[in-house]
């Protein structure tokens, strides 16, 4: 029986039928939902969140060196955390199946960068599978994961935000376990890389893209439908879909083994057809390729290399290819000042009220990744920079020490924190900084849909665990200034957070109090604005808070959506704000 | 007929919907038993929704197609036979995307974005006027309204849904299968009660 999969759920369903027993992961969007499919085959295949991608890959290497079929998942952004690792064990190579499971985001969706982490397989100088459906997902996770065990590298299946998040159907099939036995046979030529055993490993990489190349050349992943010659387009990923709608009639080399680039078969297409055309999202990865192989083709002068395709924009690219005008596309006239609807702070979010209260004095704010980026939209206003993951803390550290006026506050999730924020408390009090670092400990990864973490106490297959003490970690990174404040108490945050911010030495802040959203419960009772009270100040509009309507002359509390955090009472100067729903 | 005309005409047999609201709103639930009555009826279905940064309170999109071919998962601009709006301004903001004779289901509910609360933008006083405009074939219901008098407003969606399944083709059966596989036990009665409340309102 087939069954509606999301291109995720899709590879986690592969992994589980190649008889993969060890996933672990970051959670990241578009990629969390692979894992957390996968840790639903429980006990049968174990996963885990590790704190970073790093570490997650590290440990399904570690799993592969040890005879276990693994994969290891995170987004595209996470795949740089985890280069090192990538770089060099494609050197030493893999024992059983290994497969990196990397989700690009054209478009920027849920990303701070719009990367093409198809470029890191040419880096690392290893395999690349890229899906265009839920059943290529599946069918190339097994793929992938039987190439790498023949071959002995590590493999990168890359998708999507429209391949991992797009559902579709997928023929499955039964889980069947490799014969191989686990347990490392020591060989340290084999698996470690010091220079001397690193040499003879160098060369081997090269002989290895020699064979993959001859794989790719037959893989059943890598495909050409004839149709009418006059126009060959060569394409890869979700692209091939808008392809097959835009030109319905064209031939199509379809790469899902895109490298290393079969070669025969693109000079085989190409001398097939009459003209010839790259369709790919983001680099010109596979263009340049064909370039390099001396055949003209056009490509990115017709097709955006920024943001995500669409079969609209390839229609674009087609009116371009044929010499017709490009029909413009004009705003329709009933659309006109709609009022934006972007992303904000739920409503009784614990991180509105740092962020306000933060507001109340100039002070510069490194910001991080993860819900608390919303912090930076108006009216809160409370995010001088983002760069990645840890950063919060790490340039909070940089901008003092190049003289910054102001003080310097860092703000920093908790799974961000576990992530990447450690090494750079451990450099400010190391080296002597003074800024003050604020954790938002929510108790989740509450962006990517509520994952656990160190701090959590639960694993991802749902053990109870040690809860690691962010106030702990603080202290052992050499911290002494160390407080934890109620952020649904404004006065107490405030008075905390400006006299830690004229504090001499360094300080841990952490704002503690679980996401509503997780918990699935109000903070407390619904709050009312009393209009005979109300004096029409506004103040209350300043949260942000969605609960909280403008209204001619007062505002009004949607008790529908009021998670009763009791901010907006507090910041009220007339006490027009009470507990009820005014029913 | 050639392997091309097939193709073509499969092609252009696909159904494309589109439902948009708010985050929170039950969006997904609606999208994912549209495509199960899809696929009970033997066709081939893709879906996309969106997740993470996209859906905290912010503007939601899903998208459902199906037929005997589908290729994209995205449907494209002036294309959906159907556009089922939670939400009414939301309505107008992705108008775009339906053929000029679909039918558009919307939700008489206005849910103020935090950029017009901040004084940032206004939400527009002629929104029924505006979506008459805009959609020639128009429900404009109420259907936050209906779900809490059938007990629950957390039901508006499938009340939405059963409205937007009279612009579709799939048999009555295949929707009601679709919404006992995809809803917990205790809510089925209520969500085929409002599913049968939203297709009388078209």
């Amino acid at each position: 029986m087939r069954r509606l999969l999301s291109g995720n759920e899709a590879i986690a369903r592969g992994a589980f039928e190649a008889g993969v027993t060890v996933g672990a992961g970051y959670p990241g969007t578009p990629s969390t939902e692979i894992l957390e499919s996968l840790a639903r085959y429980k006990p049968d295949v174990y996963c885990e969140w590790s704190p970073n991608e790093k570490v997650a890959f590290e440990v399904a290497a570690g799993a592969s060196l040890a005879g276990a079929r693994s994969i290891v998942t995170m987004k595209h952004v996470g795949l740089n955390v985890a280069a090192d690792p990538l770089m060099t064990l494609s050197y030493i190579g893999v024992e059983a199946g290994f497969v990196a499971c990397v989700a690009d985001d054209p478009g920027m969706h849920s990303s701070q960068n719009e990367q093409d982490s198809r470029n890191y397989a040419r880096f690392a100088k290893i395999a690349l599978f890229e899906p265009s459906d839920s059943q290529e997902a599946r069918d190339f996770t097994i793929l992938a994961l039987q190439i790498s065990e023949e071959f002995k590298t590590p493999v990168i299946l890359r998708t999507t935000t429209r391949v991992s998040h797009s559902r579709s159907l997928v023929e499955q099939g039964e889980r069947s376990l490799p014969q191989q036995k686990v347990g490392l046979v020591k060989n340290p030529p084999r698996f470690v890389p010091i220079p001397v055993w690193g040499r003879p490993m160098r060369r081997k990489v090269e002989e290895r893209l020699v064979a993959l190349q001859k794989i790719a050349e037959s893989s059943p992943a890598n495909r050409i439908e004839w149709r009418d010659r006059s126009l060959g387009i060569i394409t890869s990923s979700i692209a091939y879909q808008y392809v097959r709608e835009v030109w319905p009639e064209a031939s199509v080399l379809k790469l899902g083994m895109a490298y290393p680039y079969p070669d025969a078969l693109i000079r085989k297409f190409a001398a097939g057809v009459s003209s010839l055309l790259v369709v790919e999202e983001l680099d010109d990865f596979l263009e340049q390729h064909v370039r390099a192989l001396g055949i003209a083709c056009r490509g990115r002068d017709i097709v955006p290399g920024i943001m995500e395709l669409s079969v609209d924009r390839l229609l674009e690219s087609k009116a371009k290819l044929e010499g017709r005008a490009v029909p413009e596309n004009h705003p329709l006239p009933f659309t006109q000042d709609l009022p934006p609807r972007p992303p904000v702070l739920c409503p009784g979010c614990p991180h509105r009220g740092i962020f306000y209260a933060l507001g109340k004095k100039d002070v510069v704010v490194t910001g991080d990744i993860g819900c608390y980026s919303l912090g930076a939209f108006p009216p809160l206003d409370r995010m001088d920079s983002i760069l990645c993951m840890g950063a919060g803390v790490s340039m909070a550290q940089g901008m003092e020490k190049a003289g910054e006026s102001r003080p310097v506050v860092g703000v920093v999730g908790d799974s961000t924190f576990f992530h990447s924020g450690i090494t750079g408390l451990l450099d400010i009090a190391y080296n002597q900084g003074h800024s003050t670092i604020i954790v938002l400990d929510n108790r989740t990864t509450a962006m990517t849909g509520h994952q656990d973490h160190p701090g959590t106490g639960r694993t991802l297959q749902g053990e109870m665990t040690k809860q690691i003490k962010i106030e702990d970690i603080g202290r052992a990174c050499g911290l002494e200034r160390i407080f934890t404040v109620n952020p649904y108490n404004l006065e107490q945050s405030e008075e905390v957070i400006f006299r830690e911010t004229e504090a001499p030495q360094p300080s841990l802040i952490i704002s503690s109090a679980p996401c509503p959203l997780r918990e699935r419960k109000r903070v407390g009772p619904v709050r009312r604005i009393d209009e005979d009270e109300c004096r029409g100040c506004e103040l209350c509009l300043d949260l942000g808070c969605p609960a909280i309507e403008g209204g001619e002359e007062h505002p009004h509390i949607n008790a529908a959506l009021c998670a009763g955090c009791g901010l907006c009472q507090q910041v009220c100067p007339a006490g027009a704000i009470r507990e009820g729903d005014g029913a | 007929m050639s392997g091309r005309e097939m193709e073509m005409q499969a092609q252009s047999e696909t159904k494309s919907i589109v439902l948009v609201g708010v985050g929170g709103q039950g969006i997904l639930l609606a999208s994912e038993i549209l495509a199960r009555a899809a696929m009970l009826e033997g066709f081939e279905v893709k879906t996309n929704e969106v997740h993470g940064m996209a859906q905290r309170g912010g503007s939601v999109v899903a998208q459902v197609r199906y037929g005997p071919v589908v290729h994209s998962p995205l449907v494209a601009r002036g294309t959906a036979q159907v556009l089922g709006a939670l939400e009414q301004i939301e309505a107008l903001r992705f108008a775009e995307f339906l053929r000029p004779d679909g039918l558009a289901v919307v939700n008489a509910q206005a849910i103020v974005p935090v950029s017009v609360s901040s004084g940032a933008a206004r939400y527009p006083a002629d929104v029924e006027s505006r979506l008459k405009v805009a959609f020639p074939r128009l429900a404009y219901i109420q259907a936050g309204e209906a779900a809490a008098q059938l007990g629950s407003l957390q039901a508006t969606n499938i009340v939405v849904l059963g409205a937007v399944s009279k612009g579709l083709d799939l048999p009555e059966m295949a929707w009601q299968e679709a919404i006992v596989s995809s809803v917990k036990e205790k809510f089925r009665e209520l969500n085929l009660r409002a599913f049968e409340k939203g297709r009388s309102m078209v």
